[in-house]
Order: C-alpha cells, then structure tokens, then sequence
C-alpha cells in the first residue's frame, strides 16, 4: 500500500500520472466511478500516441512513394526503359543504394535508435579496452612528467547527449550566476532599473546565433595564443547569455513586486537591509525567480543545439548536423531519434526544475 | 505628558490637483495603560491613522509624540496587529514569532528565542499548531499568530488595526476576551481601530468615534466607565451602556446622513447620444 502511494506520487510527479491509473487496473482496485478518470488519464493519452504513429507511418509512406516514383520517371526518362525496370526491382528489393531519402517510418527511426545503441556499447567496449591496455603506459608517463593519453575516438550518441547536457548545465550556471544577482539587484533599485532597463529590452530579443557570433569575437581574442580547443566554452557562453534574460527580467519584477504587507512587517520588525532580502524579499519572489529559471533552462536547451552546430563543439547538434551532411541512408532516421532525445531530455530537465521549485518555495504548484 | 499624543495631524496624498485630504486636524492623547479605541466606517482613514502612529508613514504636517519624542521611523515599543494579519506565508508558526523575537532581541542566544516565541504561543493557545504553516490555519489562528508575534516584541504599546474585522463572531468573541486577558496581565497602552461599536465598548476604556474622511477628523470621546472584568450578558442589560451605545451610534449615523444628504446633490448629465459608426461605413 505504502509503495502503491509512493508510485502513484512519482509518476504524477513526473507528469506520468496515467501509468498508476493502468496499474490500478491490473491490481483491480479501480472503482466504477474512476473509470472516466481512468479513460482520460489513460486511455486517451495511449490512443494518441498511436494514432500520431499511425499518421507519421502512412505519411512517411506515401512521401516514400512519391519520392520512389519520381526517381524511377526521372531515370526512365534519363535512360531508357531498362534502367528504370532495375530501379524498380532494386527499390522493391530494400537494397540501400537505391533507397529513396525522405522521411523514415517509426520502424526505421526504431531501427535507428537501436544501432545507435549498439554502436555505443562498441564504442564503450572500446573505449574501456584502451583505458585498460593504457593504464600502465600512462603511470609511467605521469610518473615522468608527460601528458597522459587519452581516448581520441569517434564519441558515440550517448556521449554526445551527455556532452550536450555538460554544456548546457554550463549554460545555465553561467546565466543562473549573472541573472539572479543582477535580478535583484535591478528589482531592488528604481535607479539601476532605469540603468537596465534599455539594455534588457534590447538584447533579449537577440538571436542565438548574433550571441553565438559575439561570444565568438570576444573568446577568440581573450584566448589568443591558447591551443586548447575553445567551442566548448564558447557554446556554453553563448547558451548562458541566451538564456538568461527570463530569469533576470523574472526576478527584477518579482523583487520589485513583493508584497506590501510583507515589506510593512520588514520595516515593524525593524530588520535590517540585509535581513529583509534574504528573509522577506527573496523567500517571497521565489516562485517567480523559479519560474524564471524553468524558462532559462528550457531556452538554454533549445538553442544549445544551434549553438554546438555553429560552434562546431561536440554534442546533439553537431550529431544532427553531421548526420543531415553525412547523408548516409539511415541518417534521417538518426536525426529523428535525436529529435526525440532533444525532446523527451527537455521535458525531463523541464521536470526536475519544476520538482526543485515545488521544494524551495511555498506556493506548491501543480505539474502541468 | 501623555503616553502617546497627535498634535493637528493633516495627512494628505496625492500632489497638485490629485491631492486628497485624508486626515485633517487630527487631536488625540492616549495616558500609559489606558486602552483607547477609535470607532470609524470603512474607508475613513483608520489604517491611514494607524500607520501614522506606528511610524509607517509621516504625517504632512503635526507632530505625533511617542513618550514625548516625536515618532519617527517604526520602532519595536510599538507593536502592531495587521488587519490581515501579514503572517509570512513560507514561515511555520514559530518561525514567524522567532522573527520578531530576534528582531527585538537580537543578542540574545537561538535557545532563548524559542523559549519566548513558546510562550508567546502558548499564550496564544497554539501550541499545538506550532510548526504548522500559516495557509493550514484557520483565519482566527491566523490572527492569534499574529498578536503572538506583535506581544513578541515586547511592546509598550499594542495597536490592533481591525484585528478581527474578518472573523466571524464566535471566534472575535472567544479573540476579544483573550486579547483582554492578556492586556490585563501587564495593563499595556492599547489602541484599537475598529468598525464594531460594541466591541469598542466591550474593550476599550474610552471611544473616540472617527469622522469619516476625505478630511477625516476625530469627535467627541465617549468614556466608558463599566468595571473590568466585564461580562457581555450583563453588558447588554446595563443602563450606562446602552446609553453610551445609542449616544456613539446615533453621532455616527448623524455622519452618515449628512453624508448622504451631501451625497443628494444632483449631477447634470449632458445630452449625448452615441455616434451610428454602423452606418456609417456601411
């Protein structure tokens, strides 16, 4: 019973809430009356997940089809009769050079995410062989003042998501450091307000890609001389200022807007500046500070795979760029199940923050 | 010299042609121990007067003297009961009292603040509630934090700004006997602002009705000379009180149909009638 209640707040937690309802059903403890509740919880969801799989099957179909028959017309007409008869039993026969490239059927994305996976278990096997075979060389080395060696292999998808989560937790630090003092700070003084107020209206509307570039011109020349590789720190820069402008611009107005009967108990009680920051004017805008925050970290993400496509640096943008260039015959698919990874991680991140803000601050709100 | 005096307090807000009088030569003494209650309609300046006195906000021209030094500035000789009680939401019971233990006795040590945040609460009766948070209790709790942690202070002087306006009237019966008890005790100056006759009289020792503003001014005072502790059936039988209740009810009303004869004035409406836009872009 205990455990059934801890599922049940985990899973609503997480926004899963129709898993306990299915539970219940097999335990046999869902009531008449719960049953609506059930097919709203459950049912629906489930059924439109297969029907968006249903509509994506027939429609990758049907532009497999077209995409099929214009490449057999346009061969017919190029070279003859034969040529477009080989095409078409070639096509049928499934061989890969002759695929058509359009987009891949659910099964084929599935297929996708399983070779990646197979592929990353290679890759780690690898990877553990080399550190084990190189353990010994590299004591001796560090022992004679060298540089270790470490492994230069090709990173495999699930290194890149966690390259990707690197940079943009990264990102958000550097955001979260900058936004929320300056937040207060702006939300605490009309005249640094008025200070900020232009710059804040100015470059929040500014695109990922403008920050990108400007991060790039100042970095580059702050690390002149350096070799070391600077898109990692020039793609978790520019996700930070990106991303920041929700939190700051969340925080200014949520100090800045305390209520005013807290700010008469601060001044009854006599507290001083100090005091009456960090126990009345913050615990109170911390729902919207935290607000702030989700939005920042769900912007973060969402540039940050522009970010790593222009900065070249590694992670699931650079993947999904050098996928849509490699053209290879399962790379539309390998983009898709990175789309789904970008996906289903922003909505975990999205999770984790709103648990963190159900945690800190007293205005519980719900899982939307 | 009095405990607590207004000397012709204006109060106006708003500049230029916005400007309203709320308050305009207000008088009023309060002696050490004595417990005052200013009776007044909503909206006629009450919290403004409050607010005056606990130093929230400066008067625009007068003085109020506090122990004959003029008010500046809140200070913890003066404590305050909010009307809505203005307990800090993320903050259990005890925390909120603690706060105000530590904002008057800051040097003291973690263990004494809590000993006196208890027995503040426990005079209060809510021991039981103590570590619950403000949002789990009921508004009559809610209010007896609040005067737990006004009491926490120490004060010389309590002002209560429509304590128990927004209770119902089993509790602010059960709330105004235990407020009394406990200024019995130590026979504290007290101040109340209330909309409640007979709670003003049940109360206090004298009543000063409100005159309602804009331009609000303070009437004649109505001593209150039944002998504590009093008892309310008994109240409601004695002859002194029902004459003081009519005498304070009837002054108010008085107000109130001047108010309302003021009000009679007729408005002139000019004669317009709406544009037809429909047709014409038709």
């Amino acid at each position: 019973m205990k455990a059934s209640i801890a599922l049940g707040r985990v899973t609503k937690f997480i926004g899963l809430g129709f898993l306990t309802s299915i539970k219940d059903l097999f335990t046999g403890k869902l009531e008449k009356e719960d049953f609506k509740n059930f097919l709203r919880k459950a049912v629906v969801p489930l059924a439109s997940i297969f029907l968006f799989l249903g509509m994506w099957h027939l429609g990758s179909k049907s532009l497999y089809n077209i995409e099929a028959e214009f490449k057999i017309e346009k061969a017919l007409k190029d070279q003859g009769q034969a040529a477009a008869e080989a095409l078409k039993t070639c096509i049928a026969s499934g061989e890969s050079s002759c695929q058509p490239n359009t987009l891949p059927s659910p099964a084929q994305v599935w297929e996708s995410f399983q070779s990646l996976l197979r592929d990353h278990n290679i890759i780690s096997a690898d990877k553990a062989a080399f550190i084990e075979k190189t353990a010994a060389l590299n004591e001796k080395r560090i022992a004679a003042g060298k540089d270790a060696i470490v492994y230069t292999g090709r990173p495999s998808f699930v290194d890149q998501i966690f390259r990707s989560l690197q940079t943009v937790f990264a990102g958000f630090l550097l955001a979260l450091l900058i936004a929320v003092p300056l937040g207060i700070f702006i939300g605490l003084s009309p005249t640094l307000k008025s200070a900020f107020n232009w710059f804040i209206q100015i470059f929040k509307p500014v695109s990922p890609v403008v920050w990108y570039l400007l991060v790039f011109m100042i970095v580059k020349t702050v690390l002149i001389g350096s070799t070391d590789d600077s898109s990692f720190t020039i793609s978790f820069i520019s996700v930070g200022l990106c991303s920041m402008w929700a939190t700051l611009v969340n925080t200014a107005m949520g100090v800045s807007s305390v209520d005013k009967d807290f700010i008469n108990v601060a001044k009854v009680l006599k507290l001083g500046t100090f005091q009456k920051i960090f126990k009345v004017v913050l615990p109170s805008s911390l729902p919207l500070i935290f607000t702030g925050l989700k939005i920042t970290l769900s912007v973060a993400w969402m540039v940050l795979i522009a970010i790593e496509l222009l900065a070249q640096s590694p992670g699931l943008g650079l993947f999904v760029w050098e996928e849509f260039q490699n053209g290879a015959n399962d790379s539309n698919a390998k983009i898709i199940v990175a789309m789904f990874a970008i996906g289903i991680i922003g909505f975990l991140l999205d999770r984790i923050m709103l648990s963190i803000q159900n945690w800190v601050s007293f205005d519980k709100q719900d899982a939307i | 010299m009095a405990y607590l005096e207004l000397k012709n307090i204006n109060k106006t807000y708003g500049q230029g042609e916005n400007e309203t009088e709320v308050l305009s030569n207000i008088n009023l003494k309060i002696e050490e121990g004595e417990f005052v209650a200013i009776v007044g309609f909503t909206g006629s300046g009450k919290t403004t007067l409050v607010n005056l006195i606990n130093g929230l906000i400066a008067p625009t021209s007068g003085e109020v003297l506090f122990k004959g030094k003029p008010v500046v500035g809140t200070s913890h000789e003066r404590g305050v009961i909010f009307q809505n009680y203005s307990l800090l939401p993320w903050l259990t019971v005890e925390q909120n009292v603690i706060m105000a233990v530590k904002a008057a006795f800051p040097k003291r040590q973690k263990s004494v603040w809590k000993r006196k945040a208890a027995y503040y609460i426990e005079m209060v009766n809510l021991t039981p509630a103590i570590n619950k948070l403000p949002k789990e209790l009921s508004g009559g709790m809610r209010q007896r934090v609040a005067v737990a942690r006004a009491l926490a202070m120490k004060p010389d002087m309590i002002i209560m700004d429509e304590p128990l306006g927004a209770l119902d009237a089993l509790t602010r019966g059960n709330l105004q006997d235990q407020i009394l008890n406990i200024w019995g005790k130590d026979k504290r100056t007290a101040l109340l602002i209330t909309n409640d006759v007979d709670e003003g009289i049940y109360m206090a020792d004298r009543i000063i009705p409100l005159r309602p503003g804009p331009n609000a001014t303070l009437g004649p005072e109505f001593k209150i000379d039944l002998e504590r502790p009093r008892d309310k059936t008994e109240m409601n039988d004695s002859e002194s009180f029902k004459k003081t209740r009519n005498a304070i009810i009837e002054y108010l009303m008085g107000i109130g149909e001047e108010r309302k004869s003021e009000a009679k004035k007729e408005y002139v409406l000019p004669e317009l009638t709406p544009k037809d836009f429909v047709n014409q872009f038709r």
